[in-house]
């Protein structure tokens, strides 16, 4: 079952990281995520679970994003009242024409690349809420939130 | 240099062969991971490839396509994939994609 999400809870830490968006970058992202989010003590699931759904968003920038060069991928990661994570990812690229298809389960633009178009449905599956707002030629901005047991 | 993330090395056990990958296997990963497998598979077209998991730490959907592929790809020459050992976090993210129905996974040491 989900955890209620209150997208109000007041931040109590928060950090801030700007990576371009090297594939190597990936592995970086979650770590760091991870290590921030360890203050909080979670359990080894709800951190594979983060770390998971983080590489997830960070690879989409990667691969789709910026799919044509290297842009900036700016992370937010906050840690609310009642142990609540939230997690921006944003990116300045291509944009999204269909979101709403692109969180399809298996949808993928990139087949031939062995993209298996689980990339929201893992997101989705491994955090209690997932935003996202994009606009085609601007960028797409990734909100998880993931409320960590006590 | 940029390096991979994963490390792949290979054992033969009859008609068998046994891919071991390790490490973590994101986007970053499993480009080097693939071509390398892929090399092997063409050049010796195993009956039974088995992908021995046990030593991956982290996989995410990249993980999946890299299984998924190897599978197809197997299958195309006649031969039979089944994946070793993988860790509940692997077998979560598989059955999120419905691929335990498709492509069989082992437990314990595979026997020649």
């Amino acid at each position: 079952m989900r955890n209620t999400v209150d997208f109000s809870a007041e931040v109590q830490n928060e950090l801030c990281m700007t990576l371009p968006s090297l594939s190597v970058n990936e592995g970086i992202a979650r770590a760091a995520v991870a290590a921030f989010c360890a203050q909080l003590n979670p359990t080894a699931v709800e951190l594979a679970d983060l770390k998971c759904a983080v590489s997830e968003a960070v690879t989409n920038c990667i691969v789709h994003a910026y799919r044509d060069g290297v842009g900036e991928i700016r992370i937010t990661v906050k840690l609310c009242e009642g142990r609540m994570v939230q997690v921006e990812i944003r990116d300045r690229g291509c944009g999204i024409a269909d979101v709403r298809q692109a969180r399809q389960p298996l949808f993928t633009t990139d087949a031939e690349n062995e993209r298996s178009g689980m990339g929201f449905t893992v997101m989705e599956s491994f955090c209690d809420s997932v935003r996202v707002h994009s606009r085609v030629g601007r960028g797409t901005t990734v909100i998880l939130f993931k409320r960590l047991h006590r | 240099m940029i390096r991979s993330g994963s490390l792949v090395s290979y054992e033969e056990h009859g008609d068998a062969l046994v891919v071991k990958i390790g490490g973590e296997i994101d986007h970053h990963g499993a480009v080097s991971v693939r071509t390398g497998i892929d090399d092997v598979l063409a050049a010796r077209r195993p009956p039974r490839v088995f992908l021995e998991l046990s030593g991956v730490s982290f996989m995410d959907s990249s993980g999946l396509g890299l299984i998924m592929g190897r599978y197809a790809l197997v299958k195309r020459y006649g031969g039979k994939l089944a994946v070793l050992n993988p860790s509940p976090a692997v077998v979560k993210m598989m059955n999120l994609a419905g691929m335990e129905r498709m492509i069989p996974i082992r437990t314990g040491r595979k026997k020649g």
